[in-house]
């Protein structure tokens, strides 16, 4: 159903480029539902002969952490897992990451 | 038949199927901008302009087969009313969203079929043709038959316009199946498509949608007809007013 100003709900593309690689997030679009959600993905997204799979999901069904929780959420990480990232190695110059 | 009479059969055959596509890809490009919505207009717009670069192609090989030297341009932008040879559905004024998708709904299904079977045309540039069509058919009718059943069995005003919508287009879809000699001899020869088998299918397609989207079928009182001959309503003076103006204006312009 439209909201309070007409606008249809709001989904979220994901758009696999490849077999083999993960889906991305491609962006936002408004629809009725998921099968029109997936009809107007189509136009603005995979451009061309891109993409393979297209995921839309509603918006509203994400759950996203809270910009106030970052501290707990994230700040412990940085000290128990230094090693997680290969950040002790020196990177030779002419090697292209 | 002679040589000559066939290449000119296959033009004018070659011209409507051309001139269908560039005078719907015309009419639905004015929601470019107005559409009820932003992805919907885009979701319109894209279509209008599968439409015109499927009339390219066709106007493109039209210029061929007649061997007059005349290219895609000359074709759309410096022929007047009478020279237009398509169906008069496609010419009918834009008119709200219900009736642009019940025209774009009965004419999705036409090609869909249409085009489904050319493919299998002797002639191998049409059958080329059609099958890169054919999967941009197959979008624009996903696309139009949703929203026959969104609007049908949607609320009591959708309804009530989509209604109308159909009623006011049904008379015109009788000419997509009213062949004359041209369309049996390019079928004779295998060059064409057999527009019976083709009513068949729409037939069976246009009345599962509108069964489904809560919409009676209207019975035809009076039909149109005489696109193919060159015959049309008033309005495809002002769409071709508005089209070829630039071209009239300053011929051979490019940018």
């Amino acid at each position: 159903m439209p909201d309070k100003i007409g606008r249809l709900p709001l989904w979220e593309v994901f758009i696999r480029g490849k077999r083999g690689l993960d889906h991305k997030h491609a962006g936002s679009i408004h629809a009725a539902d998921g099968e029109q959600a997936l009809q107007y993905a189509r136009d603005p997204y995979p451009r061309r002969n891109e993409g393979c799979s297209i995921w839309v999901v509603k918006s509203a069904d994400i759950i996203a952490s809270q910009f106030e929780d970052n501290d707990s959420l994230f700040d412990p990480a940085i000290d128990k897992m230094i090693y997680r990232h290969p950040t002790f190695y020196d990177v030779p110059e002419d090697l292209k990451l | 038949m002679s040589g000559e009479t066939t290449r000119q059969e296959l033009f004018q055959y070659v011209i409507r199927l051309g001139d269908n596509a560039l005078i719907n890809g015309q009419r639905l490009a004015e929601w470019c901008g107005r559409g009820p919505f932003v992805e919907e207009d885009i979701a319109m717009t894209n279509i209008a302009l599968d439409l015109v670069g499927r009339a390219r192609m066709l106007l493109t090989y039209a210029g061929e087969v007649e061997g007059a030297g005349r290219t895609e341009d000359d074709l759309a932008y410096f022929r007047n009313e009478r020279e237009f040879r398509n169906f008069q559905i496609m010419e009918l004024p834009v008119g709200d969203f219900a009736f642009t998708t019940a025209r774009q709904f009965f004419v999705d299904a036409y090609d869909y079929f249409y085009y489904r079977a050319l493919q299998h045309s002797v002639d191998s540039t049409l059958a080329g043709i059609a099958a890169k069509t054919l999967k941009e058919c197959e979008y624009h009718l996903r696309h139009s038959a949703e929203w026959m059943l969104r609007l049908g069995d949607g609320t009591e005003q959708s309804h009530a316009k989509i209604s109308t919508a159909v009623a006011e287009l049904m008379p015109f879809t009788y000419e997509l199946f009213d062949a004359d000699g041209i369309d049996r001899a390019m079928q004779a020869n295998q060059i064409g498509v057999d527009l019976n088998t083709v009513e068949a299918l729409w037939n069976e397609k246009v009345n599962n949608v509108l069964d489904e989207a809560t919409l009676e079928r209207p019975e035809l009182k009076y039909t149109r007809s005489g696109g193919r001959q060159g015959l049309h309503s008033e309005h495809i003076g002002y769409l071709l007013a508005e089209m070829q103006s630039l071209q009239r204006a300053m011929p051979g312009q490019d940018w």
